[in-house]
């Protein structure tokens, strides 16, 4: 089988501000489209979510970010990811991101970047393709 | 090890490999204990404060973490790492969260899998949290040694009106949020309800896990418990109705995709008894 697998995805919320509506409304959708996801919550390091990613096998990570704080925490959590021995997770990323900084957190090797505007459907799709390009578990 | 529990949850024929080469003494002597109870009761907060507890006298733990599918989309939000995510970093707390994926048996035989593993990986005690509510749900307690039932005021949870195998599976009843009003009388009816019609009534322990209160005195008892239940055969008794309800869930995994297609196959027609038709396909098999 090793399809099910490809279901299972990570959403935390990185940082020290409280507000998780972002983070549970993208668990939420995805929960509705079928996948398995590990919600860890608020006010998680970097360190905590790629440790959890490893434990739970995760497919993928989701990360949200309101603070204003991602250009530091959204590659800090690929770069725990590489520590943790798992440079294969992509990572995603959701927030108020301005236009020149989705440039560089690309480059950083975040795959993906959703705003505000980002309809639901698109979203779950880009979901699908990361979790798609993990070899099978 | 998350990867070998993913093969053994996915069915992988790799996981057979896995699953034969785990370390037999470690998993019998490892102490494996069910939290269940209704929603919010402070389940996973509990399994939180247990693992502090532990963690301080260096024993490795394994928590295996259910929540129910939606039936609907088959997706699940497994959200029981939020109260524990302290011990995220901890190398020596192996943390597994898990689906119901809808299956009859077959979640039986999944955690059973996991927990073995973290046996075989050195965990001294592994937790299997699960809602009490479904009959899957209620099942995979049946892997457990000890059970605690949790509890809180306030969740309108009438202990008359409770589903009575609820109370039963219970080794000790778990008071929690005893901070919240209501926590007294809630002790005082379950403990009158236990008294009656038995020699032996459950404990109740009262608790406040978000600030770890009353989590010695449970583990204390909890483990004067295991080692009645190790002296007495107790514990030997449960794991053979574990081992062989997994054995029984396992059949039951394999025989299902070989029987649904040969059914399929045969075109039945619609008329007649499906149980004569049943026993005709099991003996050709
Ligand atoms: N006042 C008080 N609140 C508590 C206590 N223990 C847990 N809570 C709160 O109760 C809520 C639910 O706690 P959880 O530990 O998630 O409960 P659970 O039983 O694991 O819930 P599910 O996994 O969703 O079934 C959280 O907001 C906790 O902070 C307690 O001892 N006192
Ligand atoms: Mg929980």
């Amino acid at each position: 089988m090793g399809t099910a697998q490809r279901n299972r995805v990570l959403i935390g919320k990185p940082g020290l501000d409280g507000h998780d509506r972002g983070a549970k409304f993208i668990a939420q959708a995805l929960r509705d489209a079928g996948f398995e996801v590990v919600y860890t919550g608020i006010r998680r390091s970097p360190e905590e979510i790629a440790a959890a990613a490893v434990q739970e096998d995760v497919a993928a990570v989701g990360l949200s970010s309101l603070s204003g704080a991602h250009m530091r925490l959204f590659p800090a959590v690929v770069e725990a990811l590489k520590k943790a021995g798992a440079p294969d997770i992509p990572v995603l990323g959701g927030g108020v991101i301005p236009e020149e900084d989705i440039v560089a957190l690309k480059e950083a090797g975040i795959v993906e970047i959703f705003t505000p505007g980002t309809p639901i459907d698109t979203i779950i799709s880009a979901y699908r393709a990361a979790c798609e390009k993990q070899p099978p578990g | 090890m998350g990867r070998a529990i993913s093969l053994v949850e996915n069915g992988a024929e790799s996981a057979e490999i896995i699953l034969a080469s785990l370390d037999e003494d470690l998993i019998s002597q490892a102490t494996i204990l069910g939290i269940t109870g209704p929603p919010g009761a402070g389940k996973s907060t509990l399994t939180n404060g247990i693992i502090s507890q532990l963690r301080q006298s260096r024993k490795r733990i394994g928590i295996v973490a259910v929540d129910p599918s939606s039936p609907i989309s088959g997706g699940a939000i497994l959200g029981d790492r939020i109260r524990m995510m302290q011990h995220a970093t901890d190398q020596d707390v192996v943390m597994r969260s898990m689906a119901t994926r809808g299956r009859l048996g077959g979640l039986c035989a999944t955690a059973g899998a996991a927990v073995r593993i973290m046996a075989s990986c050195g965990c001294s005690t592994i937790i299997i949290e699960t809602v009490g509510v479904g009959q899957s749900e209620m099942d995979i307690i049946s892997l457990a040694d000890i059970t605690l039932l949790v509890l809180a005021p306030g969740l309108g949870d009438d202990i008359q009106a409770m589903k009575a195998g609820l109370l039963e599976v219970a080794d000790i009843l778990v008071v929690n949020k005893a901070d919240c009003r209501g926590a007294d009388t809630l002790a005082m009816d379950l403990e009158a309800v236990t008294r009656k019609g038995s020699a032996e009534p459950t404990q109740v322990c009262m608790t406040v896990a978000t600030e770890g209160k009353g989590i010695a005195e449970l583990l204390e008892r909890i483990d004067t418990l295991d080692s009645a239940h190790r002296d007495s055969g107790e514990r030997q008794k449960r794991r053979r109705g574990a081992h062989d309800q997994e054995v029984l869930d396992w059949c039951l995994e394999i025989l299902r995709p070989t029987l649904k297609s040969e059914i399929t196959k045969r075109k039945l027609p619609l008329l007649g008894d499906p149980r004569r038709k049943a026993k005709e396909i099991l003996q050709e098999q």
